[in-house]
């Protein structure tokens, strides 16, 4: 049974979980997102409590080359405390809606984070060595009688246990009147930009008090509004490009390069619609939930409701790739819609190489599909196979009358279990899954 | 500091002893506080410390600390940066001066850019005090160091250190910082491909003038066509000091093609820096060269797609055409770059139109009388109708400029409804800002067109609802009657102020003191002790304690003016009186007054 990724013949099998094992799950422990930093070293977790969980990739060594999949607790700091805008009586949530790493520019490591409506920019070093020694006090901390200082001393540095502290470097406020739901890093490396539901802002990365408004698709009247941004990215290698995604299941391509204003898009992608198949919640399940570069540059991925599409940047008028994530569920959007699932949004992610995406479904399923073969494979987050090294068996969900064996019904499926939150680390076959309030490791192991 | 008050307790308690140490000993504790007040209270004193320790303890024991300690806060960071650039007679003279390397090369490599650009600043500033050969033995060395670094801050860092040293160092050494220096400019990172663009000009001013034309244009060229616009924009800078650096017969085939693809870049930031730095670009390359590509070039950024770059080229109008060779600036200006000013003038946006409105009135001087009656005229009058208030504002701020050259009457039919309009305009920032230039206004109208037209305005603005205009409308009379005199006042303004200490509204009321504060010391003795003086008695009578108080505070004000006699018959018994008022505040400022304003009275 072959894994999904760059044509290798390779299983998935369990690294690790975090999280508490608890039925119960506290609101504040829900893991809101997930993010690798540009080495993989780091990977980032941020929950509804407003906390930043850093875990560091365990260095491998000879007698133990299986921990090639393996995180430890690196850092964890309170990002976002709860506010309340008191001028429009509004309570700000803490949850962390997005975090970006930045390219790193010396031993320290930087995020951004931001939940509804403050981006703040996080610094992560280390320090190992505590300076000793003062003039006024003894090793002790007793003071020294001041009239009996004959010398003076200055302190000397000694080694000290690892210390990793998070400093949070600027605090990015009170531009966006809507929530935020992306942020994303230029690759000029100085700038980022943050997209609510009907602006885009740009700014740059020192500058706490200024950015440029760069979309702004607010209609004079509130009442004609048709759609929302969704989700908006940079290019990886093209400072002046960026895309964002809307509700009506379109993307469009912004140049930078063309207008200090980006209201007029270079490209718009759009897959017309099949008239057979539309029904009432046909806006709603084409609404797109993440959209993604791929790493080339060349492509871009977006998350609708049911399907996950890879279109070409050179393409606009249909998506070279279309891939069903759960269209099992087409029969059950009515319930889905009473339920509220029909509004949650999965998130997708790439692998290093662009041969593989993967995103998530419902009862702790998440799917990977391999754009060369065409493959596709159902995975589950489980306790149950979460022992050391454990083979994920791929499962399969029933459709049609008669239920095979291992095969589960769509009816038996828990909606309450669903992976919103993945990353993919940047260069090796090793995924992060967040599932409720759980962080799942899978690596691949090569027969 | 709480330490130091602390210190001086301390000190009193001691009977005897070297008292000298102590200080110093707080200073060095306090570079660890948990304050950052204090650390940064004590990296400000460094010398001081430094001095203390000796030349020697400093070098090997104070240095090696501070180089390790870049965990601090930026603020702290700073200050240490910039007194370690000041350091080389504490460390033991030039001779010792590189033991101040490794604690700035630290600096350099932190994240926060003012710091790494301090320590930059500091390293230069210390580079002139190596020897030649400590120049090659420690500095270089720690350039190259920067230069190779992991990451992009160091090498970032490296990039402002070059030109300082390329100058003193062999030959050999030369060809390598060449080298580094071409390594940095293609670097995989475009902050430091940035960090090279921003310092190719400053490079190429210490290079050989072959090298400039062998490896600075080369890498000029490359930089200029950097896929990221970020890095592209910079090259503009750098074009004006190459263009400055190489013989005109040069700059054809070197320069000329690469500003040629920077005007028209598909990215409007690079054409706006194009535009920006217009001026520069038309003096480094000479009259030939603008005659021929740049009067084109900026007719172009003038009718260009994007309004930032319009409005860019639109503010360097005035100052391109006052540059242009004089033999046939009028035609150029006449025939190329008029006709695109009055496109502008009717600008779909309103950043081009105000940048353009303040500048425009500069053209008149240019062309003289007849042109700016015939071509500019007419645009002037347009923009003094404009819908926007910050165009008719930029063209009412520059009046002066055609004043000299036609007069303002030409202009003044058109100029009252526009500052009428400003007058009154419902954004009380706007009626500020045409108060501010009513005595410009005022001096170049005359009296009578002022008496006739705008009288009624300024008086208007003492009764406004928002206190800043009455404010500044009493600043304004008193620079109106600093302009036409006192006898003007007596006649027009006078009177109408008086008249509003009957008013109804006690604030209007308070406007007469305060315009009488202002008013006395340009009206002079006679008009405040006849006119105004009893009016501000008798309303030390009010009702409201308000006007009562700023009474007390007025005769304060205009007591230097009066005569001793009078201080004394009428404006002590008021003052007295107030001084016993009902009312707390009215009792202080009487109080106030009395102590201020009668003390010279009664010691003379």
């Amino acid at each position: 049974m072959a894994g999904v990724a760059s044509g290798n013949d390779f299983q998935w099998c369990f690294s690790q979980v975090k999280g508490a094992i608890d039925e119960d799950v506290a609101e504040a422990d829900i893991i809101s997102t997930v993010e690798f930093n540009y080495s993989g070293e780091l990977l980032a977790t941020g929950d509804k409590g407003g906390r930043v969980v850093i875990f560091q990739h365990e260095q491998e060594s000879k007698n133990r080359p299986h921990l090639r999949g393996e995180y430890n607790v690196y850092s964890t700091f309170q990002s976002h405390e709860p506010e309340f805008d008191y001028l429009k009586s509004l309570e700000i949530e803490e949850k962390i809606n997005k975090i970006r790493w930045l390219q790193q520019q010396n031993a320290a490591h930087f995020l951004l984070s931001t939940n509804d409506k403050t981006i703040k920019l996080w610094k992560i070093s280390e320090r190992d060595k505590r300076a000793e020694g003062y003039n006024l006090k003894d090793e002790d901390g007793r003071l020294r009688d001041p009239f009996r200082i004959t010398s003076l001393r200055v302190p000397v540095l000694m080694p000290m246990d690892l210390m990793v502290e998070a400093s949070p470097r600027r605090i990015f406020a009170n531009a966006h009147t809507y929530h935020i739901n992306s942020i994303s890093v230029n690759s000029d490396h100085e700038t980022y930009l943050s997209a609510d539901d009907l602006r885009i802002n740009l700014w740059h990365l020192e500058i706490t008090d200024r950015s440029f408004n760069i979309v702004d698709i607010k209609p004079a009247n509130m009442e004609e509004l048709t759609e929302v941004i969704t989700a908006a990215e940079c290019h990886p290698h093209q400072c002046n490009v960026f895309v964002y995604s809307s509700s009506k299941g379109t993307i469009r391509l912004c140049d930078m390069r063309a207008g200090a204003l980006c209201d007029r898009h270079s490209k718009f992608f759009e897959e017309p619609e099949d008239p057979s198949s539309r029904s009432f919640f046909s806006e709603i399940i084409s609404s797109i939930s993440d959209v993604k570069f791929s790493h080339s540059g060349r492509y871009m991925m977006t998350r609708d409701y049911l399907s996950v599409k890879v279109w070409d940047l050179n393409m606009e008028n249909r998506p070279v790739e279309t891939y069903q994530v759960h269209e099992y569920l087409r029969s059950k959007l009515c319930s889905l819609y009473e339920n509220d699932c029909i509004f949650d949004k999965f998130e997708c992610c790439w692998n290093g190489s662009d041969s593989a995406i993967m995103t998530g479904s419902y009862n702790n399923f998440f799917r990977m599909f391999d754009r060369n073969t065409r493959r596709d494979i159902t995975l589950e987050a489980s306790r149950e196979s979460s022992k050391p090294r454990a083979t994920l068996k791929p499962r399969k969900v029933s459709t049609g009358g008669k239920r095979k064996k291992d095969e589960i019904s769509v009816d038996s499926l828990d909606f309450n279990k669903k992976i919103l939150h993945t990353a993919w680390h940047p260069k090796d076959n090793v995924i992060a899954v967040a599932a409720t309030n759980n962080l799942y490791i899978f690596q691949d192991k090569i027969n | 500091s709480p330490s130091w008050s602390g210190l001086n307790t301390n000190r009193k308690m001691r009977a005897d002893g070297d008292d000298s140490l102590y200080p110093i000993a707080v200073l060095i504790d306090e570079l660890r506080n948990e304050d950052v007040q204090l650390r940064l209270n004590s990296i400000k004193k460094l010398s001081t410390i430094a001095l203390a320790l000796g030349v020697e303890r400093t070098r090997t024991e104070l240095l090696p600390f501070l180089t390790d300690t870049i965990y601090d806060e930026d603020e702290v960071l700073l200050a240490l940066a910039e007194q370690l650039g000041n350091f080389t007679m504490l460390v033991g003279g030039p001779e010792y001066v590189h033991c101040l390397l490794p604690p700035l090369e630290s600096l350099a490599t932190v994240e926060e850019t003012v710091v790494r650009d301090k320590a930059v600043e500091s390293l230069r500033k210390i580079s002139q005090e190596h020897s030649p050969v400590d120049l090659e033995v420690h500095f270089e060395p720690l350039v190259k160091r920067l230069a190779s670094g992991d990451w992009f801050t160091s090498r970032t860092s490296a990039c402002g250190l070059f030109s300082v040293c390329y100058p003193r160092v062999s030959s050999t050494v030369k060809a390598e910082i060449r080298q580094h220096f071409r390594t940095l400019c293609s670097d995989d990172t475009p902050m430091v491909r940035r960090a090279a663009a921003s310092k190719l000009g400053e490079f190429a001013k210490v290079l050989e003038l072959d090298y400039v034309k062998s490896d600075i244009i080369s890498l000029f060229t490359a930089l200029a066509s950097d896929e990221q616009d970020s890095v592209r924009l910079l090259a503009v800078e750098a074009c004006v000091s190459i263009a400055t650096l190489l013989p005109q017969e040069d700059l054809e085939t070197l320069v000329m093609p690469t500003l040629r693809q920077a005007a028209e870049d598909k990215s409007w930031r690079v054409r706006y820096m194009v535009a920006d730095k217009f001026s520069e670009l038309q003096k480094a390359v000479g009259p030939e060269i603008t005659k021929n590509d740049l009067v084109p070039a900026f007719q172009n950024l003038l009718k260009d797609c994007e309004a930032e770059v319009r409005a860019a080229a639109a503010n360097k109008v005035k100052e391109f055409c006052e540059n242009l060779p004089e033999d046939n600036r009028e035609q150029i200006i006449m025939t190329h770059i008029l006709p695109c000013v009055k496109e502008l003038v009717s600008d779909t946006n309103q950043h081009v139109k105000s940048a353009l409105a303040s500048v425009i009135m500069g053209l008149s001087t240019i062309l003289g009388k007849d042109n700016t009656i015939e071509h500019l005229l007419p645009l002037f009058l347009a923009q003094l109708k404009d819908e926007c208030p910050e165009v008719r504002l930029n063209i009412i701020s520059n009046l002066d400029c055609v004043n000299e050259v036609i007069g303002i009457r030409q202009l003044s039919q058109s100029l009252l409804p526009a500052i009428v309009e400003l007058a009154e305009d419902a954004k009380w920032r706007v009626r500020l800002a045409i108060i501010e230039y009513m005595p410009l206004l005022a001096g170049q109208l005359g009296v009578e067109f002022f008496d006739e037209k705008l009288n009624t305005l300024c008086m208007a603005w003492l009764i406004d609802h928002v206190y800043a205009i009455r404010e500044a409308a009493t600043c304004n009379l008193m620079k109106l009657v600093e302009k036409f005199g006192a006898d003007w006042a007596q006649n027009t303004i006078v009177p109408k102020v008086l008249g509003m200490a009957n008013d109804p509204n006690y604030l209007h009321r308070m406007t007469t003191l305060f315009c009488i504060n202002a008013l006395s010391d340009v009206c002079g003795r006679d008009i405040t002790t006849k006119q105004m003086l009893p009016v501000v008695l008798k309303m030390s009578e009010d009702q409201v304690a308000n006007v009562r108080f700023n009474v007390a505070k007025s005769l304060q004000k205009i007591g230097p003016v009066l005569e001793k006699i009078t201080l004394q018959n009428q404006v002590k018994p008021v003052l007295d009186k107030l001084a016993t008022d009902k009312d707390m505040d009215v009792k202080y400022f009487a109080h106030e007054a009395l102590s201020g304003e009668c003390l010279p009275y009664e010691y003379s």
